[in-house]
């Protein structure tokens, strides 16, 4: 287990980095459908170990909730689906590598990482 | 008290129509998982509680949902559809090879005997089985390995399994539909296959007669006489008294043999239920008038049923999982329309009546006979 999954406002934004269990608190925003899914309101506070990168924030949030495994990024792959777009500081991390450390501000928790359904048609 | 229950699958989510033994008064439920596509719903002849969905989107994937108390909770179970060996390829569009790849589950056939276990066809085409409710999947693999597989070619909706046709009768025995690469029969459950296109002509395709690349549409057979099956292909309504091994045609009178769905009646394995579309061009009712046609005879002779039914400026199509039929003493007929109107009738055609009429396009109508 490598990441757990705090309520919303159980740790104030800025304490993201430095915790004694050597993870760090990571906020993460799920569009509508993928709230649906997991069943969960608002905003996720997950713990990840080491360094936070995209792929480590997602093999958290997957952990945490296993109906999202498929959903966000393919099964077979691993590739982020084609309409998902990862968003954070105004910056689209989209195309970045799994293994890119997230900004700073996400890293120290005063700004969330935006999964993103790019929706579009009717 | 008898009753049926209703499961429709739209463009933005899924819907359930509930009422007793006279089909009068209906409750309608919904929008379940509102937003997504829901390709199919189907419930378990073993247990009426237990129902599965294929939900699925462009932008989130394929997910299997499963309820366990007639539709009023849901959980999402396993969603990993994963070919069992190296896919290879089948034919593109434009005739080159292309990666098998899988997108979402088109239909769902839960066993008659035991709730955990269902059938999905998916897209890219293949069999996938799971004997523990949903959880896991496991690919039939011999169908896609079975020799034909590179010479398939998707239909303009994708390459799709889109009917499975258990033998009532007889459970090692099975017949599937892929479009466009025709229809495919097990003797053995599912271990090796053979192509069941015999009698078939298309002009679509190269060789209008060869074995495999039939834009076969839907199949449907009377689960007394598994035989006995009946096709509305791309173009032509086709019939096989020997479970697929020859077909022949028995479009007779019909106002054009194009069209999508194809249902026996729960009673009569003679009588056949189609909505004729007017070409692959145009998908709607000829004339803009939707219409059922009905034969007793097992084809050949066709009668139009219009009585509650739209007979001007409907310009609808009627997809090829979205007709139904339960099994109450007086057949009960049921479609759903891409313009989101469900119509049922429950006096097996004679006369229809929209249960609901402004749904999002309707993909799939499957019923369930309660007791």
């Amino acid at each position: 287990m490598n990441a757990t999954e705090r309520s919303a406002g159980a740790t104030s934004p800025g304490t993201g980095t430095g915790t004694d269990t050597g993870t760090t608190m990571i906020r993460l925003r799920l569009p509508t459908h993928l709230r649906r899914l997991a069943g969960v309101d608002g905003e996720l506070r997950l713990d990840v170990a080491g360094p936070a990168t995209l792929g480590s924030v997602l093999d958290a949030v997957e952990e945490r909730h296993p109906v999202l495994r498929g959903a966000i990024r393919d099964h077979t792959t691993g590739r982020r689906r084609p309409y998902v777009r990862f968003f954070a500081c105004e910056q689209d991390l989209s195309h970045e590598p799994p293994g890119s450390v997230l900004p700073p501000a996400v890293v120290r928790g005063d700004e969330p990482l935006l999964v993103v359904g790019a929706m579009a048609g009717g | 008290m008898t009753g049926v229950r209703v499961l429709v699958g739209t463009r933005k989510g899924a819907f359930v129509l509930t009422a007793d033994g006279a089909r009068r008064d209906w409750r309608v439920d919904g929008p379940l998982f509102p937003g997504w596509e829901i390709y199919h719903l189907a419930g378990s002849p073993a247990d009426h509680d237990r129902i599965y969905a294929s939900q699925s989107g462009g932008w989130f994937g394929q997910q299997i949902q499963r309820s366990d108390d007639g539709g009023l909770h849901w959980e999402p179970v396993g969603n990993e559809f994963g070919y069992a060996s190296v896919p290879g390829t089948h034919q593109w569009y434009d005739g080159t090879p292309h990666p098998w790849e899988f997108a979402r589950v088109w239909h769902l056939e839960p066993s008659v005997t035991d709730p955990d276990t269902v059938l999905a066809g998916v897209e890219d085409a293949a069999l996938f089985r799971s004997v523990d409710g949903g959880r896991s999947w496991s690919e039939l693999s011999g169908l896609r390995e079975h020799g034909s597989g590179p010479y398939w070619q998707p239909g303009a909706g994708g390459m799709c399994l889109h009917t499975i046709l258990p033998d009532a009768t007889d459970p090692e025995r099975m017949l599937v539909a892929i479009s466009a690469a025709g229809v495919f029969r097990t003797d053995d459950g599912g271990k090796t296959w053979q192509p069941a296109n015999r009698g078939l002509v298309s002009e679509g395709i190269p060789d209008p007669d060869a074995e495999v690349g039939h834009c076969v549409h839907k199949l449907a057979s009377h689960p007394s006489r598994p035989e006995t099956v009946y096709m509305q292909k791309h173009w032509d309504v086709m019939r096989s008294d020997d479970g697929g091994r020859q077909w022949y045609d028995i479009g007779g009178d019909l106002p054009t043999d194009f069209g999508f769905v194809v249902d026996v009646h729960a009673h009569e394995p003679e009588t056949v239920f189609l909505v004729p579309i007017t070409s692959d061009a145009e998908h709607f009712p000829p004339e803009g008038r939707l219409r059922v046609y009905r034969s007793r005879t097992g084809g050949h002779e066709w009668e139009p049923l219009t009585a509650g039914l739209p007979q001007e400026h409907c310009y609808v199509d009627v997809l090829r999982d979205a007709m139904a039929v339960d099994g109450l003493d007086e057949c009960g007929v049921y479609f759903g329309t891409t313009g989101g109107q469900v119509y049922g009738s429950a006096d097996s055609g004679d006369s229809w009546t929209p249960i609901v009429r402004d749904l999002p396009a309707v993909l799939s109508v499957e019923v369930q006979t309660l007791p």
